[in-house]
């Protein structure tokens, strides 16, 4: 049996657009997905932990407030503090063009942006995971 | 992580080693098995609580309420919520962290959502092996959330020592209708959102159908003088506690049980009845209901008293080795099913037979029960 993948949706910080998140939550779910849904204004510590409590394959954040070129690679410095190096990290939502670098430096394998196609979302997410 | 790996940081007290461990036990791994007999020697000791009621009780918020009130009284808490699966994806949306966000900050607690995975008793396969872990990880109280449950979801009274079901008021007839399911599993019941109206009556309503249903032979109580491993008859002598709630053992009217959200000390009044004679087996549990408003934290303190009542109940009076008992016939039942199962099939698949008796029975040319009785007498010799 093919083994289900998890993924944890999370938003961060002063952030209550959670419509995108939820289109997404709802896309994974629907590809049969696991998600992981937290809900709004969460702190970088509190997604790292519940992305090690969950044992997820895949963490997807959702920013539209902006505050994830500071908030993001927060989150991704933790987990490697705590030794979490097998999480494909996602972001997504209204992130300008010059932050992608910066995201990307940190550890996000790809980031969506407003229009990005679902399927396109999940094939990707399939393709990169990187636990066997 | 190999399992030498993660069984020494398990043992260490690492949580993404728990957390693998979950992982693998939910998968069913070809390491799962291994880790389950590593860790059962560590487990047994933990009080399984389990919170079950239709959806939109609120439970997940009572959840984060309880753990945190157990975290007061310096308990170490284990969290596991079930959703259900999509039965048509496959897939799942897990949102029992959204109400849990008081304890979780908490590094005293640790909380694991699972799927159900096309599993229909409220709880998935695996949730008694992640029980299992967590037990073996050192939490004192682990909680398991069902999915929310209709009338017979009722798997987690095979799970919890202390099973607790969470009511809402304006459920109206609803009660009536659901008294012979999930009713009967309740050990406390937890009438919540009872700042809406119709709360008096919903509690009530359960008090009436309690003490019906106490009344009669069996029925609610289910765990007689005569049950389980006969631990109950030749086991412990009650202790001062149980025969303190004997002494104050009582009518539980409903004005009183009506008190309780105001006043928590008014429920402690009754926890268990006397039948009879001083055997403790005799002694019966008439599971008490509390009215409470999870998210302004009322009247959880004493949810919680109710249920650390019915611990000390189960461990007085012997009931808890029955359980212990239950529990173990439960799982080798379970795991011989399953094996049995999986051989013949295997056997049944390899031969070829499974193929040709689907199409024979297809096509009628022979019936389900023919075909099964070919497979059993070629494949088990009977």
């Amino acid at each position: 049996m093919e083994r289900k993948l998890r993924v944890l949706v999370a938003k961060l910080g002063l952030d209550a657009h959670d419509r995108g998140a939820k289109v997404v939550a709802r896309a994974y779910r629907d590809a049969g997905f696991e998600v992981i849904y937290t809900g709004i204004y969460q702190r970088p510590e509190q997604v790292a932990e519940a992305a090690i409590q969950e044992d997820v394959d895949v963490l997807a954040v959702s920013s539209l407030a902006g505050a994830h070129a500071t908030l993001v690679p927060q989150l991704v410095e933790i987990l490697k503090a705590q030794g979490v190096d097998d999480l494909l990290v996602l972001a997504g939502g209204v992130i300008p063009e010059e932050d992608i670098p910066t995201l990307k430096a940190a550890g996000v394998a790809e980031v969506f942006g407003p229009g990005a196609d679902l399927d396109e979302i999940i094939r990707f997410t399939r393709e990169n995971v990187k636990r066997v | 992580m190999d399992i030498t790996t993660l069984l020494e940081r398990f043992k260490n007290g690492d949580r993404r080693a728990l957390a693998r461990a979950i992982t693998w036990v939910e998968n069913g791994t070809p390491e799962a098995a291994e880790l389950v007999r590593a860790t059962f020697p560590d487990t047994g000791r933990a009080h399984v609580i389990g919170i079950t009621g239709p959806p939109g009780a609120g439970k997940s918020t009572l959840v984060d309420r309880v753990a945190a009130r157990f975290r007061k009284l310096g308990k170490s808490v284990g969290i596991v919520a079930v959703d259900p699966t999509s039965p048509f994806s496959g897939g799942a949306i897990l949102g029992d962290r959204i109400r849990m966000q008081r304890t979780l900050a908490d590094p005293g607690v640790f909380m694991r959502s699972l799927a159900s995975r096309g599993h229909l008793g409220g709880i998935s396969i695996a949730t008694g092996d992640v029980v299992s872990l967590l037990d073996a990880f050192g939490f004192d109280v682990i909680i398991v959330e069902t999915v929310g449950a209709g009338q017979s979801e009722v798997e987690i009274m095979g799970l919890a020592h202390t099973t607790c079901v969470v009511l809402i008021p304006g459920m109206g007839d609803d009660v009536q209708a659901i008294k012979a399911g999930i009713l009967e599993i309740g050990d406390v019941f937890g009438v919540n959102k009872a700042d809406r109206d119709g709360a008096d009556r919903t509690v009530m309503e359960i008090e009436m159908m309690l003490d019906l249903g106490h009344m009669g032979e069996g029925g609610i109580n289910r765990w007689p003088a005569d049950a389980g491993a006969g631990a109950g008859a030749g086991g412990p002598q009650p202790g001062a506690a149980a025969m303190q709630r004997l002494d104050r053992a009582g009518h539980h009217s409903a004005e009183e049980a009506a008190g309780t959200a105001d006043s928590p000390r008014s429920a402690s009044a009754h926890a268990a009845e006397r039948h009879g004679t001083a055997n403790p087996g005799d002694i019966s549990w008439r599971p008490p209901v509390t009215k409470t408003v999870a998210k302004d934290d009322q009247g959880v303190e004493a949810l919680v008293e109710r249920m650390n009542e019915h611990l000390q109940f189960l461990r007085e009076t012997g009931r808890w080795e029955q359980l212990k008992h239950r529990d173990a016939a439960a799982k080798l039942r379970e795991l011989i099913t399953a094996r049995v199962v999986r051989i013949m099939m295997e056997r049944a698949g390899s031969a070829g037979d499974l193929e040709r008796l689907t199409n024979a029975v297809a096509d009628r040319s022979t019936d389900p029960y023919s075909a099964v009785d070919e497979v059993l007498r070629k494949h088990l010799g009977r």
